[in-house]
């Protein structure tokens, strides 16, 4: 779960670190007077609020003199679709933006924690060269990223921080608050389970001081279990289709194509995209029913699938192992039996209870399309979407 | 010889008594397997399955002799038995729970590496994995047994049921696996592919290896350039994931684009580019082995 940048500044403000006096995230422009208020004297900086990265040269970062100017531009941010690299033509709906003191700026530093897949720990990233995209400098300039891998259960040691701030030329009066502040953030990343705490920039001030102007806080949708607060939030980036599914255990997510998919495991709902794909048709969406599904689940797979009207066709392929066949073919029927199926249907089973499975499709005598191996499912999928 | 499992692996079962726990047992005890415990904490001293049922890993041990653990425990307590059964000296744990908080595998991951480098024999697979199998001899997993057939080719995968797909068209041509290793789809895992190719290399029985990977992260990568530097047999492999829309998780919480890292045309690439044989269409992955030297006289002698 992604963090929006307003509650991510909350988050680093509970921990004590240096983030720039703020207004709040404001929904409407009649909130505008207070916010400005309570952050102060301007100029101020008012932010749209959304999860893309990108977003200061798609104009969602606007710096406003006067009272004036900042309502303008909330009247103007608010509502507005925000186009990023990030969000694809369709763009993202502005629906709260943040109102910042603005901050003069003497020096950019890039200061994250990571979770390092290779080396199975968190991973402080910095560099003494902020204010551009880390993956930017990483491939223009990797010798000016710093490395320094952290203790999961010990956190960051405070000669690590300190080594740190030296290799990123803080000056001396301030070592203690960035030490505090990387600290922090490791704390930060293990206390919300995170997979990514990120400052971009860290700014020194023409007077020395260390801000955060911004914060981005990813967190690990496998821990929700213990993160109450997190778990309560809710998740903006997933589609209605994408909502319903998860509260079923399944994993959906929609795509753009005709056949729609159905298959248990999600290294084979990749490669069932991929075979469709291959054989000349677009995948609507990968789908993984998931381990241990019962008809329930099925039946909801299915609903959420014909729900998407841009399907032609759909296919079923299910590699029981922890799902046995019979209990998918149990759930084929009986949502056939609650949706009027208007679009092909090719199903491929193999595995535990194969037989049972197939036995109980074929004395259903309802009309689908039998598939021996992945690759006769895909063909057959793609031709019966052509022909619909 | 196979890798890791063998006929005289002895396994407890880590959440014996719960739903997946049980089936699986059985249907891993049906395959031949020896079962020997099951732990679950306050059930000690009852039997389930015929099996003895302990309240600790270490008891397990001490009475009935474990030396492989397969957990099925819950994601909230999976770590933690992971490391009671690090603790209490078995040499292969095999992690089947999916949903592990990354941040629990990262210190499972720091235990598991100091205790490697005090000398301790073993060994972590998963989480999120469908477990290990040798054919013919031990399966400690939830993978249907009846697909494998004992053989030359040694396995490794991120993934379940795609492992199944491959296993099934090899079989289906005559040609047997040594042993089928799930590493599992998490972003930190136990044992990674270079680990197992590892394995695969110093074992007799295998002659060749069959490598599914996935988008994210970049084990593919790694595998290569321990291919190019340290392997002699063969290995064909599938990169699941080649439509893939970047920054989605795709079921698999390691199985993700992101910066511009982890995508399937790099992988692809640093396989190809030391002499793996990559296969575009999952399809084809069986008769691709069987047109090789390797899987020509497997399926001769079969």
């Amino acid at each position: 779960m992604k963090l929006l940048e307003f509650e991510g500044k909350d988050v680093f403000r509970r921990y004590g670190l240096p983030v720039p006096p703020t207004g709040g995230a404001i929904e409407k422009p009649a909130q505008l007077p207070a916010a400005l208020k309570r952050a102060g004297k301007g100029p101020w900086v008012i932010k749209a609020q959304v999860l893309a990265g990108g977003r200061g040269k798609a104009g969602g970062v606007k710096i406003a003199k006067t009272p004036k100017e900042a309502a303008l531009i909330v009247k103007n941010m608010l509502g507005m679709k925000l186009v990023t690299p990030q969000t694809g033509e369709k763009g993202v709906k502005v629906n709260k933006v943040l109102v910042d003191k603005a901050s003069d700026i003497a020096r950019e530093i890039y200061l994250g924690v990571v979770l390092d897949r290779k080396l199975g720990c968190p991973l402080i990233i910095a560099s003494a060269e902020g204010g551009v995209e880390i993956e930017v400098l990483a491939h223009t300039k990797p010798e000016a990223i710093l490395r320094m891998p952290v203790d999961a259960t010990a956190g960051l040691r405070p000669y690590q921080a300190r080594q740190l701030a030296f290799q990123l030329r803080i000056p001396a009066d301030q070592l203690g608050a960035f030490v505090k502040l990387a600290m922090g953030m490791v704390k930060i990343f293990m206390d919300l389970d995170a997979n990514l705490v990120e400052v971009n920039p860290l700014i020194l001030t023409p007077k020395g001081e260390l801000l955060a102007l911004d914060a981005k806080v990813t967190t690990d949708d496998n821990a929700l279990f213990r993160q109450k607060e997190l778990a309560a939030k809710p998740d903006l980036e997933a589609t209605p289709a994408e909502k319903e599914a998860k509260k079923t255990g399944i994993t959906f997510i929609g795509l753009d194509g005709t056949i729609g998919c159905m298959v248990n495991g999600a290294g084979l709902a990749m490669a069932t995209m991929d075979s469709v794909h291959l054989a000349g048709g677009s995948p609507a969406n990968f789908l993984d029913v998931g381990g241990g599904a019962n008809a329930e689940q099925v039946t909801k797979a299915f609903q959420i699938i014909m729900k998407d009207k841009k399907v032609q066709a759909v296919l079923i392929n299910i590699f029981g192992g922890i799902m046995r066949c019979d209990t998918i073919a149990e759930g084929v029927l009986t949502a056939l039996k609650k949706i009027k199926l208007t679009v092909p249907l090719v199903v491929r089973l193999e595995g535990t209870n194969v037989k049972e499975g197939k036995a109980l499709l074929q004395k259903s005598g309802l009309k689908m399309i039998v598939a021996d191996s992945l690759w006769d499912a895909a063909q057959k999928a793609v031709a019966a979407a052509g022909a619909n | 010889m196979s890798v890791l499992l063998h006929k005289r692996s002895r396994i407890v079962v880590q959440g014996l008594t719960g739903s997946a726990g049980s089936f699986h047992a059985k249907q891993c005890m049906d395959y031949g397997s020896a079962v020997v415990a099951g732990v679950t904490p306050g059930k000690g001293g009852t039997t389930h399955l015929g099996v003895p049922v302990f309240d600790t890993v270490r008891d397990s041990v001490r009475e009935r002799g474990a030396d492989v653990s397969l957990v099925f425990v819950p994601p909230p307590a999976a770590a933690d038995s992971i490391l009671e059964a690090f603790d209490a000296g078995v040499k292969l744990v095999i992690a089947i729970t999916e949903g592990v908080p990354v941040l629990d595998m990262a210190r499972v991951k720091a235990d598991l590496t100091r205790r490697r480098a005090a000398g301790q024999d073993l060994r972590l697979i998963g989480p999120n994995c469908p477990g290990v199998i040798t054919p013919g001899e031990c399966k400690a997993g939830i993978m249907p047994g009846y697909i494998h057939k004992p053989g030359p080719v040694g396995i490794v995968s991120r993934s379940g049921t795609l492992t199944y797909e491959a296993v099934w068209q090899l079989t289906s041509k005559g040609i047997g696996q040594s042993t089928v290793i799930g590493i599992g789809g998490d972003p930190v895992n136990g044992t990674n592919f270079i680990d197992c190719l590892d394995l695969f290399e110093h074992d007799d029985q295998t002659k060749a290896v069959v490598m599914i990977g996935e988008i994210g992260g970049s084990a593919e990568e790694e595998a290569a350039e321990f291919f190019k530097r340290r392997m002699t047999k063969p290995v064909f492999s599938f990169i699941a994931g080649k439509t893939a829309p970047p920054g989605r998780r795709m079921g698999h919480a390691g199985a993700i684009v992101e910066g511009g890292s982890g995508k399937h045309s790099d992988k692809v690439a640093a396989l190809e580019r030391v002499g793996i044989t990559v296969v575009q269409n999952l399809s084809e992955i069986g008769e691709t082995v069987a047109r090789s030297p390797v899987g020509a006289l497997a399926a001769a002698a079969a």
